[in-house]
């Protein structure tokens, strides 16, 4: 039987989008394989947690249990690796998050497991599972088979596809734990908050977004010009935010922060999908890039395919121009 | 303190097209600039770093052609004691497992407390190769590190999480650290560095010298395929503005203007 296990995630009392994303494959890879669809939520009075996930149709496994209040890769590992030698999945998912490339290697190489990361796409061919992935920041796909296995294992982009909606009630069923007793080669110290900054990026309702384009904090007035004219606060791309042209709190997707502005312009900026995925609230996108290809310009609703530096100064002086 | 760090030498395609090489199962770098990958510079620092304020040594590991020497030198340069890059074509170099293993082959018979990787390639964007690594020499790991404090045998890790969440995790020692962009500065190369780097230990091996069996690494023995390589079509819903940089720029300003967004 080929069941495809999920293992959902969660974090701070809140399931993670993630969880329900992968939802959107696994019904048609488990139908495929001829199976089902399992999903594994380990965790501490995580009851209500499997009750919004089995809404999705899916049998739940539930492992409730105050060992798990905090993901830790070792503990994961322990119990992945005891509940893949009972059921026996065909293949596991699991998120491409701070979480799934904490586990999914290590797991992969226990239990030799074949194994592609980062994947945005799922299907079975002739009872082969074939998984999508991107290299090269979005510029080449690339199809890759897992060989024959009792158990293959995949982790899942984040916001890469749409949760689906809930459907029909599926079961709730709480297995023991597998693992006994604490382990202690990984402790959970605690969680630090992302730090709050002089503006909160997230209710802009103009941005102007800079990237490595840039090149240098010396060009941060070309920017920073524009942004006053049309009153937009600054962010940028983690890149801007690593070479230290901003700080952190300005940072814009996945491990920064989602925004949600009318407008969004940015230059230098080339549209990697954890920038992305911060950026799919904006209403309208506005990309200044001299790169013809870059996957900025596949979420733009304007396109200036140019250098920076010929653009954005004399956009800066039309729109005073123009605003009077 | 003994440290190993694991670096790789990624083209920058940040700029321009990138097309598929004739078979179509490669990629086509020739025109492409090839430098260290972002998060391992970051590494290098933190490992830099970590020997300056608690003495040891850093060894720098890399799978890749003789062209990258001239990144392996700049990693001495800037502080990292010896280097060995490990140049083998049957290595199948898509599986992070197989090149984890390759890794692995490298550093375990050796003394380490410390292991950094990146986070994730640039390249291929797999971001599994450390944790990978980590259960292949059996330590302890922590992924997507952006702080590292080191006492008493034991480190702490500040893990990024999504949203700029850390989490805070304790490990003893040996460990490998997958290393966030962001971490440190990265420093220049001092001069003296540079010549100093030219005098260090570069040993080149391949996968007989480091006793590692070409069928634990190789394509047959990765258990993916990588069946196929294509450009993806990109579809863009973006109206594109044309015209020389100033009628660009005048057309976006009205458009903006009238459109009532600004
Ligand atoms: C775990 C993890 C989390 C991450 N989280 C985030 C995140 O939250 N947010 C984020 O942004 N990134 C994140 N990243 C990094 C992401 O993968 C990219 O590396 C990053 O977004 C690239 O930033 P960039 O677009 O500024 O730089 P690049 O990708 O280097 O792009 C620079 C662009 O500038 C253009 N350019 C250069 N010169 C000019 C010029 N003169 N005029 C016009 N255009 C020019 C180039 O054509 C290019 O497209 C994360 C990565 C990892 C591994
Ligand atoms: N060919 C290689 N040589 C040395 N280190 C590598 C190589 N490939 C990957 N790594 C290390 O593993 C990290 C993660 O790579 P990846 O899993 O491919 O995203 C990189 O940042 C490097 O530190």
């Amino acid at each position: 039987m080929g069941n495809v296990l999920v293992l959902a995630e969660h974090r701070q009392g809140e399931l993670r989008d993630i969880s329900i994303e992968m939802l959107a494959l696994a019904p048609s890879v488990a139908e495929a394989l001829g199976g089902e669809v399992m999903v594994l939520l380990l965790g501490s009075e995580v009851g209500p947690m499997a009750e919004k996930i089995a809404g999705h149709g899916v049998k739940v496994l539930v492992v409730d249990d105050p060992l798990f209040a905090d993901y830790n890769s070792d503990k994961y590992q322990k119990v992945l690796s005891a509940l893949i030698d009972d059921y026996k999945p065909k293949l596991v998912m699991m998120g491409q998050t701070a979480q799934g490339v904490d586990l999914a290697p290590a797991l992969a190489v226990e239990k030799g497991l074949p194994f592609v990361p980062d994947i945005i796409g799922l299907e079975v061919e002739g009872g082969v599972i074939k998984a999508t992935r991107q290299l090269y920041s979005g510029k080449v796909n690339a199809q890759v088979a897992l060989k024959e296995a009792d158990t293959g294992l995949v982790t899942v982009r984040e916001a890469a596809f749409e949760a689906p909606d809930p459907s029909t009630a599926g079961a709730v069923e709480k297995i023991d734990s597998p693992l006994k007793e604490d382990l202690d080669y990984r402790k959970f110290v605690e969680y630090i908050e992302a730090e709050i900054g002089d503006v909160d990026i997230t209710q802009s309702e103009i941005l102007v977004g800079i990237g490595r384009g840039l090149k240098e904090d010396k060009n941060l007035p070309v920017a920073e010009a524009l942004a006053e004219v049309i009153k937009a606060d600054l962010c940028g791309s983690r890149a801007a935010c690593d070479a230290g042209w901003l700080p952190d709190d300005r940072q814009v997707g996945t491990s920064g922060k989602t925004v949600q502005p009318k407008l969004y312009i940015c230059m230098g900026i080339s549209g990697a999908f954890q920038h992305i995925a911060g950026i799919k609230g904006a209403k309208t996108i506005v990309a200044i890039n001299k790169d013809p290809n870059a996957p900025i310009f596949a979420e733009a609703d304007y396109a200036i395919i140019d250098d920076l530096h010929k653009i954005v100064p004399q956009l800066t002086e039309k729109l005073k121009e123009l605003k009077g | 303190m003994k440290i190993f760090t694991c670096i790789k030498y990624v083209p920058d395609t940040s700029e321009a097209e990138v097309k598929l090489d004739s078979e179509g199962t490669g990629v086509d770098s020739s025109r492409f600039s090839f430098d260290i990958n972002d998060a391992d510079n970051y590494a290098v620092e933190e490992s830099v770093l970590i020997k300056e304020k608690h003495d040891g040594d850093v060894t720098v590991v890399s799978i890749g052609p003789k062209n990258s020497d001239v990144m392996i030198r700049m990693a001495m340069a800037k502080g990292c004691d010896r280097a060995i890059r490990i140049e083998d074509e049957r290595i199948a170099a898509h599986d992070p497992l197989m090149v984890a293993k390759v890794l692995a082959g490298a550093i375990k018979d050796q003394e380490f407390d410390l292991v950094f990787t990146g986070c994730m390639a640039e390249d291929y964007g797999q971001a599994a190769t450390g944790v990978a690594l980590a259960e292949l020499l059996g330590v302890s790991h922590a992924a997507y590190v952006k702080k590292v404090e080191i006492e008493d045998g034991k480190v702490k890790a500040h893990r990024e999480l999504e949203g700029g969440l850390r989490e805070v995790v304790e490990i003893s020692l040996p460990a490998v650290l997958t290393i966030q962009t962001g971490i440190n500065e990265p420093r220049y190369a001092p001069i003296r560095g540079i010549r100093q780097a030219q005098k260090k230990e570069l040993k080149v091996m391949n996968l007989d010298d480091l006793g590692i069996p070409e069928g634990e690494v190789n394509a047959e023995a990765s258990r993916i395929v990588l069946e196929k390589l294509y450009i993806p079509v990109v579809e863009s819903k973006a109206e594109i503005i044309e015209g020389e940089p100033e009628e660009k720029a005048e057309k976006l300003a009205s458009i903006l203007v009238k459109g009532g967004l600004v």
